[in-house]
């Protein structure tokens, strides 16, 4: 199974090189775009085959990385891949998202069809890359490339003030990711190794801790985003096209949540407990803050874009208690997030699709007229809130408990972004859907077709799937956590 | 012995006896200018051979030094020419100018910068400078009726021969009170430290040479001389020859000053700040694209000097890469820009490339190709260059040259702001007009220089990686 990371993760790439030999320099043509469009959706499937495969392959009770990859490249730099549990299912949730959103966008996105699926396929081989990588430097190339295809994805097909949105995405994230590179240098510099596996058995100095980790949370916190630097995000994703905001919810958020992991907790351990406060203060505040936020909103977007602030708050929160449970609670977040988030935003994308419109009070009893809408709407509603039953609580309630023991007052603080979350989602919920359709514009409104329940059908089953069994995921990660902790704890000597 | 001289100087005197030859049988023969161009490239090609299979050693008493550092640089220097014949050429006679002059200007420019990367004395140095640079004014004004060609060549040509002055004041200085003229005699004679006549030298060489690579404070002439010039001859002298000069500074810094690195240290530090600043700020406000890759090669030139005032082996290892990288894709940019035209007139401004990826998705690929390189994002050739620099100045073990590396990383993320935009324009904007039908050899040169800068990299760079780390040996830093 040697080299199976490396097919997934250049499939999509290959995908975008055959759509472009195909494809480029000719005139658009209806045709022409089906092609690339089938192109990439298989390409993607093939991607989630191999993808399904390798988690079926993973040995659940290693905690190390497999099927690794290691090729010495230059500089004492090394071409290294491997998953563990941490990373396999962030492989699977990106190419499980992948096809759903190429599906997506085969009638939204008529413009600049090639170059689209282009842009998605390389999109999916770096955020592919950045879950497999196994040094830092080309755990770096992965993550930072993937700016280009997004900054393109937004300012191309995006929305009114799409450029602006683009700029302010790719220069946030270039800040934070600028910081980082400078650690990664002083990393290799102190180290003289830039293997992420032996990264993690070496001791920093505890000063050079401290600056390393701000260096990469200046990143990751970006990326996540966390209060205060998450202002670029509803930009973004109210600019973007769906497909767009569904791999920015969906993915490119967790990618900081996975940095945390990968890199904070097990490199810098003792810097890493010296800013827990500092991490729950600002998760503490991002939930409840960003909460009442997305209640004031009147873009559906820009509300579901603030509420994933709020959720990714118990992410980074989760992390940080160190705990079992709250890790592995964080990690059940970020995937279940992905896909109901991405699903909300598919949501959005229906009705957007037919009105031109994301204004909350442009709509209003949309059960009338779209009552397998609704209920899918509903469903996806209440996987962000948190209902028992929905992947959504499962995580929500693991990093409340996590947390709980570590630092009371942020899990209580927390706790009232449960309710907040209901808060907001609920009327948004009421107000979109429910009441009189006085908007004469929205009598003639279909409901989802066919093409459109099949894109929600997997999405559907994934919510509930999790929700009622959340240990598929956890067999999966356990070992693996363990691993993380047990090291954790080994040095900072508890 | 003089045998074994003139072996170890084979590459030069390829490029000597056939300039002079092209010269004579392009002036006695009809029309020849495409034999001249195939005969300077033949030249050129067998001039890089020569140096990757000829011996190494001292030539001359010292005077010329065939070693890894000079091999490195003479097979840059001949391929960055061999491709600026095709280009510049063809350029030249669609706009009716025929002439021969130009392969052999290339050809003599080509030998000085061969001089300038093998000197191994003062005069070596000064005769390499002095014939690079002016086969390059000339070369600036070679578009004679263009009144900003002109313009660009005389400034070029004043500035350039101040610059010279200086470098030969601190020359003649340095011989003054060391009373060497080789760069190992120097060494020695000056003992550690630098005193202070020296010292007063080494500044007035480091300002001359500053000025020839365009480095800030001394890059006020670089913006108007790449807007004026024809845009294949700033292809040709934005490129290879920047590396010459990059190498000679490093030679002179490590061959003649080595002890003396914690002085020239702070003078570089200054410099590459000054330049990344400078390049970055003030591109911001540039609308022309030649002007903005302008001060993108002041900004760039200020990683270069980053990595030299490591003052290490490694440090003079990431110069040689960094120069290397950049060197092609300048080239690619300038080709990029050579190729394109609408309705006859040329595309030099952000707003001419307005929706350039409907019309020309190749060429405007390359462009974002090499935005994206200079913007220092991975995977592309810049980030690597960049990556070596910052990976000397971190491993040099002064928190000085640190902190200087992460100021210059914020300033690469000031200057995304223009790269970006070029990517915007040709991307996002709804296009004006038809774009004329690009020539074919800058399209394929701009194309080619691009697919090298990413992904051909990727796998060119352990190659590439060996023999900048033989050639900064060479040099002696520890």
């Amino acid at each position: 199974m040697t080299g199976i990371l490396s097919l997934i993760t250049f499939a999509p790439a290959i995908g975008a090189a055959l759509i472009l030999a195909l494809r480029a320099g000719r005139p658009a043509s209806p045709q022409g775009d089906d092609l690339a469009r089938w192109i990439a959706f298989g390409t993607s499937l093939v991607t989630l085959g191999l993808s399904v495969l390798l988690t079926l392959r993973f040995d659940n009770a290693n905690p190390g990385f497999q099927f690794v990859e290691d090729i010495p490249w230059f500089a004492g730099l090394h071409y290294r891949m491997g998953v563990d549990g941490i990373s396999v299912l962030f492989v699977l949730l990106t190419a499980f998202l992948t096809p759903i959103c190429i599906a997506a966008s085969w009638k939204s996105v008529e413009n600049r069809v090639t170059s689209y699926m282009v842009a998605f396929l390389l999109l999916e081989t770096l955020v592919i890359g950045v879950f497999c990588a196994l040094d830092l430097v080309l755990f770096y190339v992965f993550f930072e490339f993937g700016l280009a295809p997004m900054f393109l994805i937004i300012g191309i097909w995006g929305g009114k003030r799409r450029v602006y949105a683009a700029f302010k995405f790719f220069l946030y994230t270039l800040l934070g990711s600028v910081l980082m590179l400078a650690a990664v240098l002083a990393m290799i510099g102190a180290s003289g190794t830039s293997s992420i596996p032996d990264l993690m058995a070496f001791r920093f100095e505890p000063w050079m801790q401290t600056w390393l980790w701000l260096a990469f949370f200046a990143s990751f916190a970006v990326k996540m985003p966390m209060w205060p630097v998450h202002t670029w995000l509803p930009d973004a994703h109210v600019e973007a096209p769906t497909a767009g905001s569904v791999i920015l919810a969906g993915i490119l958020l967790k990618m900081g949540g996975y940095g945390f992991l990968r890199f904070s907790l097990p490199m810098f351990p003792d810097a890493s407990q010296a800013f827990a406060p500092l991490v729950f203060a600002l998760s503490a505040i991002a939930i409840v803050y960003t909460s009442l936020v997305a209640f004031r909103q009147t873009d559906i977007k820009k509300l579901i874009a603030y509420s994933s602030v709020a959720h990714m708050g118990f992410v980074t929160m989760g992390i940080f208690s160190f705990d079992v449970v709250g890790v592995q609670g964080a990690i059940f977040q970020m995937l279940s997030h992905g896909i109901i988030s991405g699903a909300l935003f598919l949501c959005v994308g229906v009705v957007y699709d037919r009105m031109h419109t994301r204004e909350i009070a442009f709509y209003g009893g949309l059960v009338k007229r779209m009552p397998v809408y609704a209920a899918l709407f509903l469903l996806f509603t209440m996987g962000n809130v948190g209902l028992p039953g929905t992947s959504g609580f499962v995580g929500e309630i693991m990093t409340l408990t996590g947390v709980y023991f570590s630092s009371t007052w942020t899990a209580l603080a927390a706790t009232t972004g449960v309710i907040l979350s209901a808060v907001y989602a609920l009327t948004l919920y009421r107000r979109v859907i429910f009441g009189e359709m006085t908007n004469p514009a929205l009598a003639e409104i279909t409901d989802v077709n066919l093409r459109e329940i099949l894109i929600f059908a997997p999405l559907v089953v994934a919510t509930l799937w999790l929700g009622f069994q959340p240990g598929l995921v956890f067999n999966i990660t356990a070992s693996s956590v363990d691993g993380l902790l047990d090291a954790f704890r080994t040095a900072v000597g508890k | 012995m003089f045998a074994t001289d003139l072996a170890l100087a084979t590459p030069l005197l390829i490029l000597a006896g056939s300039a002079l030859f092209l010269l004579v049988a392009g002036a006695y023969m009809g029309r020849p200018d495409r034999l001249v161009g195939l005969g300077a490239m033949a030249a050129l090609a067998a001039s890089a051979v020569a140096a990757v299979i000829g011996p190494q050693g001292q030539a001359f008493s010292g005077a010329l030094s065939a070693d890894a550092a000079s091999v490195f640089a003479q097979v840059v220097i001949c391929l960055g020419s061999m491709v600026a014949i095709p280009l510049g050429q063809a350029w030249f006679e669609r706009r009716g100018i025929r002439n021969f002059e130009f392969p052999v200007l290339v050809l003599l420019a080509a030998l000085g910068m061969g001089m300038m990367a093998g000197a191994g004395d003062l005069l070596s140095l000064y005769i390499g400078i002095e014939l690079q640079s002016l086969a390059l004014y000339v070369l600036a004004a070679l578009h004679r009726d263009d009144a900003k060609a002109s313009e660009a060549g005389l400034k070029y040509f004043v500035l350039g021969a101040l610059s010279s002055g200086l470098l030969l004041y601190g020359a003649s200085l340095v011989y003054g009170f060391s009373g060497a003229i080789r760069f190992d005699a120097i060494a020695a004679a000056v003992q550690g430290e630098a005193g202070t006549g020296v010292l007063f030298g080494l500044v007035f060489m480091i300002c001359g040479l500053a000025f020839k690579v365009s480095a800030a404070p001394f890059h006020m002439w670089t913006p108007d001389v790449y807007e004026g010039a024809p845009t294949p001859v700033v292809a040709f002298f934005a490129g290879a020859p920047k590396l010459a000069a990059m190498l000679v500074f490093a030679r002179v810094l490590a061959e003649a000053f080595p002890l003396a690195a914690d002085q020239w240290r702070q003078i570089l530090i200054l410099i590459a700040l000054a330049s990344v600043a400078v390049g970055a700020l003030a591109g911001l406000a540039q609308t022309n694209l030649k002007r903005l890759w302008a001060y993108s090669s002041i900004a760039n030139v200020g990683y270069a000097v980053l990595g030299l005032a490591a003052g290490t082996a490694q440090g003079v290892q990431a110069m040689l890469v960094f120069m290397a990288l950049y060197t092609v894709a300048v080239i690619g940019f300038f080709a990029c820009l050579s190729a394109l035209a609408r309705n006859g007139r040329p595309l030099e401004t952000l707003d001419d490339m307005a929706g350039l990826f409907q019309q020309r998705p190749w060429l405007s690929l390359a462009l974002t190709v090499f935005a994206l390189s200079g913007l220092g994002l991975p995977p592309f050739a810049g980030f690597w260059g960049k990556y070596y620099v910052f990976m000397a100045a971190v491993n040099a073990g002064d928190p000085v040259l640190l902190w200087s590396a992460v100021a210059a990383l914020l300033g690469s993320v000031i200057a995304a702001f223009y790269y970006l935009r070029l990517v915007k324009v040709m991307w996002f904007d709804p296009p004006p007009g038809e774009t004329d039908r690009p020539p074919v050899e800058a399209g394929a040169i701009a194309v080619g220089a691009a697919v090298f800068t990413f992904p051909l990299v990727l796998g060119l760079m352990p190659l590439i990686d060996r023999y900048a780390a033989a050639a900064a040996a060479a040099l002696g830093l520890g």
